[in-house]
């Protein structure tokens, strides 16, 4: 190099990556110890999906593949993806939402950096549009006393669409808390009624909490690793905090409280993991709490009235559209343009 | 305590100032044969005064100031004129500067030298002895010394702020001189504050200098300087963030430290003119540290245009050497020619090698990861303007601020991608005045050629207009009306002439002219790295790049009548 700065910090785009996947691992593990080991198929499924995505798109664009395909941005993508949809997806929903999303919303807009929606988000997008149904049977936890599938039959219908005989998937699967708690409101229960039910735990469903408690954990090492900042995950849940204790204040038989869309669905991931893409997020500091808060009041309505079982990737796909505008109303002042003193 | 303010972001590279500091300075053999740029400060070059052949002592003038920014050259010792012709100098152009030839002589032999009772004189006086004794800011920049205190009428400095924070890593000599001349330092800081009028002098240093902070305090115990420690935070040392810090106001953009009341100059500065006012010596050599891949780190006092090859040859070059940094890794020059003289600004001379500077991994897309925003001390979003800069939206990276950025590098040193972005910064600043230049001059030319037409318009006029009247009066028969005279403009009525405006737009020339210079070959060098390939199918957006420039140039004429000493590379002189 033969201009000035001279020398650089030893951190990579991959590093970065790298440590944004340990973070999740916390969350991962408490998902397998709950809900049992498919989960990492999926995971598995969407990687391979996601790095061969990758590779078949840089070469179509003539980019290099070694530094692109070890930027572990990819995988990501896959695992957050495979972290939204239910485990017992049949494998070609998890390759066609992976699959999507890298090749339309990341590569067709120019690969790495330049991606205006989060990729796995589009990928969610894509199945729950087009395949409603799968995405409705969620396993249930471990020990509440509901049937429960075998992995090896998991696996079996995962790759092969095949239950064991007289079983529906109905009978071995639910809906999500979230869901489950927006039907039964529809069917005139209160909030209380319906958290006795046996899928609900202390502050979300039952298992699920404890994953969303495992995000939490990964996101606190990304804030003190200082991977992510603050700005955006504290006013997400600051705000979906106010939003929903509001709300449940107001009438607590028909709006979950605060704690519960804390820990229900993907309030957490979206905290931490997909909110905190820095891609598809402002970059000012001001931005950034516009972008969160906002994200929160969706999540609350899409999540509160809408139809989707839960509001956090329409959330982040419809702020991610916003960022631009947001990003030149919050242009900070630069130095010496404060006035005197502070 | 003093109550410290903080500027935004900032940066903890590795400090490596060990290797140099510990060991006292020495001071490095004679050379037979110096090159002294006449360029050495910002401003216009110095002039010559003597001739080939001519026999000069040492600390005699060999080129005296030219114009009010400017400053004098010295002969570093006693010898003969051979030449005055170009030569390769230390800038960051790679292009020749016209250089004074000396050969010496062995003798060293000094003018007479005299101290100066600088009470005894008035101001403007001294101002103009400082000038020809060649002081300039020793921190990197090289403003001349006397145009800073040469106040405006009303204008007014508070605070004399001393810099010996040494925020850059690698270089100690500021650290040095404080710890072996911490006296002489104060003795210049005196003659400083007496040419300000300041009621408070602040010294700055970062805390990881203890024992220069010890032998300055111990230096100022009996005057009114108070020595402020300051965190080590690179750039800490920068002029602005050093005012911040220790004022907490801050400099407006565009403006200079005196729009607020503040005078900023580095120690070595100081020293220098304790060296002038209490021995008569002028500007003729300076400490540098010799660091980086070299057997003996140390800090060397060195003539002026010694060649840089006999200054690291003091520390031996190790094998693996890969070229040298002429100042700091942040802000410093890369030079493989170390036959290039040694000047002003140099305060360190850094050997490469792979080891110790590896290449940096190859640039990935920005990620929009914002760690360079958090990082910069400007609070400027570098990932916007590395976006417009690429594009070639010049437009767009000033209205982002770019004649904000110094140059400090903080941004590409946090950045996780690697791109190079101070190089798209200075590629966009010197693409932007290579336009206005071209602009300028064709504006130049419009206006010349609208002026010819409406003077064969009015002379054609008045033609007709005098052939009517003389028809008129021939038909009259009686005298035409005289014509009135066309009131005379006042030639006093020009009360906005002041002398800091002739100060401020002669800056500002010089150093646009300097800059532009530098900035159009470094470009040219960096054109390849930084512009895109497809330029040929950029026309029609070029086309609206450069209409979108004539609609901003009344901003862009107000930045450039700005981009003066403040936005040179943020060191303090
Ligand atoms: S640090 Fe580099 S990658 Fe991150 S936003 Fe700045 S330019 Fe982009
Ligand atoms: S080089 Fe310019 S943009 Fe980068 S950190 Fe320094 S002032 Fe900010």
């Amino acid at each position: 190099m033969l201009s000035s700065p001279f020398i650089t910090t030893p951190g990579s785009v991959s590093q970065i990556m790298l440590r944004v996947l340990l973070a999740l691992i916390p969350g991962i593990a408490a998902y397998v110890w709950y809900f049992g080991p498919a989960i990492l198929v999926s995971i598995a499924l969407a990687s391979v999906t996601a790095l061969a995505t990758e590779a078949l798109m840089l070469k179509l664009r003539n980019r290099p593949l070694k530094p692109f395909l070890s930027d572990n941005s990819a995988l990501i993508t896959a695992w957050l993806l495979a972290l939204s949809i239910p485990p017992l997806a049949p494998w070609w929903m998890v390759v066609v939402g992976t699959a999507f999303g890298i090749a339309v919303a990341k590569h067709l807009y120019g690969g790495l950096g330049n991606n205006i929606f989060n990729p796995a988000m589009i990928g969610y997008a894509v199945l729950i549009i087009s395949f409603p149904g799968h995405m409705t049977h969620w396993l249930t936890p471990h020990a509440i006393g509901l049937l429960e599938l075998p992995f090896a039959d998991q696996l079996n219908y995962i790759f092969h669409g095949i239950l064991p005989a007289g079983l529906t998937l109905d009978a071995v699967t639910t809906a999500t808390p979230l869901d489950t708690l927006k039907t039964q409101l529809h069917l005139g229960l209160s909030v209380n009624d319906i958290r006795e039910m046996p899928i609900y735990g202390f502050l979300g469903g039952k298992g699920g909490e404890m994953v969303a408690l495992g995000f939490a954990v990964g996101g606190i090492y990304m804030l003190a690793a200082r991977i992510i900042t603050w700005y955006l995950p504290l006013v997400y849940l600051a705000a979906l905090f106010s939003i929903a204790g509001f709300f449940h204040l107001y009438d607590p038989a028909h709006y979950a409280s605060p704690m519960f869309h804390w820990f229900s669905g993907a309030a957490m991931l979206g905290a931490f993991f997909i909110f905190t893409d820095p891609v598809g997020s402002p970059t000012t500091r001001q931005g950034k709490v516009i972008y969160a808060a906002g994200a929160a009041l969706l999540t609350w309505l899409i999540r509160t009235f809408g139809g989707f079982p839960d509001g956090v990737a329409f959330a982040a796909l419809l702020m991610n559209i916003c960022v631009p505008l947001i990003d030149a109303y919050t242009q900070p002042k630069v130095f010496g343009m404060k006035g005197d003193g502070k | 305590m003093r109550t410290l303010f903080r500027f935004h972001g900032g940066i903890h590279p590795d400090e490596h100032k060990l290797e140099s500091s510990e060991s006292p300075a020495r001071r490095a053999p004679l050379a037979k044969k110096l090159v002294l740029p006449l360029h050495q400060h910002i401003g216009n070059g110095a002039k010559v005064a003597v001739q080939v052949g001519d026999r000069v002592l040492k600390g005699q003038m060999l080129a005296g100031a030219q114009g009010m920014i400017s400053a004098a050259i010295h002969a570093p010792t006693s010898g003969t004129v051979t030449a005055v012709a170009p030569h390769p100098v230390p800038h960051p152009s790679r292009l020749g500067g016209l250089c004074i030839h000396l050969e010496s002589d062995g003798e060293d032999r000094w003018i007479a030298l005299a101290p100066l009772d600088f009470h005894a004189m008035p101001k403007s006086e001294l101002l103009g002895k400082l000038r020809d004794a060649g002081i300039v800011g020793l921190g990197g920049a090289t403003f001349p010394t006397h145009v800073k205190y040469g106040l405006a009428p009303g204008q007014r400095i508070d605070t004399l702020v001393i810099n010996g924070a040494e925020c850059e890593p690698w270089i100690t000599t500021d650290d040095r001189l404080m710890r072996e001349h911490a006296e002489g330092i104060v003795r210049g800081i005196e003659v400083l504050r007496h040419l300000s009028g300041a009621a408070e002098v602040l010294v700055g240093i970062e805390d990881n200098k203890p024992q220069a902070i010890a032998a300055m305090r111990a230096a100022c115990a009996a005057a009114p300087i108070e020595v402020v420690v300051v965190p080590t935070l690179y750039p800490s040392g920068g002029e602005k963030q050093l005012i911040r810090i220790l004022t907490g106001k801050e400099v407006p953009s565009g403006g200079r430290p005196t729009n607020i009341g503040v005078a900023c100059n580095n120690v070595a500065t100081a020293y220098a003119i304790h060296r002038f006012v209490d021995h008569g010596e002028p500007m003729i050599s300076r400490q540098v540290t010799v660091t980086g891949n070299v057997r003996v780190p140390q800090n060397i006092e060195v003539l002026i245009g010694t060649p840089l090859a006999e200054v690291v040859a003091c520390a031996e070059a190790l094998p693996g050497t890969s070229g040298y940094i002429l100042g700091g890794p942040m802000m410093g020059l890369h030079v493989d020619d170390l036959h290039l003289p040694m000047v002003k600004s140099a305060n360190c001379i850094i050997a490469k090698s792979g080891q110790l500077f590896p290449p940096p991994p190859p640039a990935m897309p920005c990620i929009r990861c914002t760690r360079c925003a958090q990082a910069c001390p400007a609070d400027l979003q570098p990932q916007d303007l590395y976006w417009f800069a690429k594009s070639n939206n010049f437009g767009k990276t000033q209205e982002f601020h770019l004649f904000d950025c110094i140059e400090c590098g903080a941004c590409a040193y946090v950045c996780p991608s690697h791109i190079p972005l101070v190089q798209y910064f200075r590629f966009a600043k010197s693409e932007i005045w290579q336009r206005e230049r071209e602009a300028q001059s064709a504006e130049v030319a419009r206006e010349r050629h609208e002026f010819r037409q409406f003077r064969i318009e009015r002379e054609k006029q008045e033609k007709a207009e005098r052939l009517a009247q003389k028809e008129k009066a021939a038909l009259a028969a009686k005298p035409a009306v005289p014509a009135p005279l066309p009131v005379a403009a006042d030639p006093n009525a020009d009360p906005d002439n002041t002398l800091q405006m002739r100060v401020d737009a002669d800056i500002a020339r010089a150093n646009m002219q300097m800059r532009i210079d530098a900035a159009v070959a470094r470009a040219k060098e960096q054109a390849a790295i930084v512009q895109p390939k497809n330029t040929d199918d950029l026309t029609p957006h070029q086309q609206a790049e450069i209409t979108e420039i004539e609609t901003r140039r009344a901003k862009l004429r107000e930045i450039a009548s700005h981009a003066g000493a403040d936005d040179e590379p943020s060191k303090s002189n």
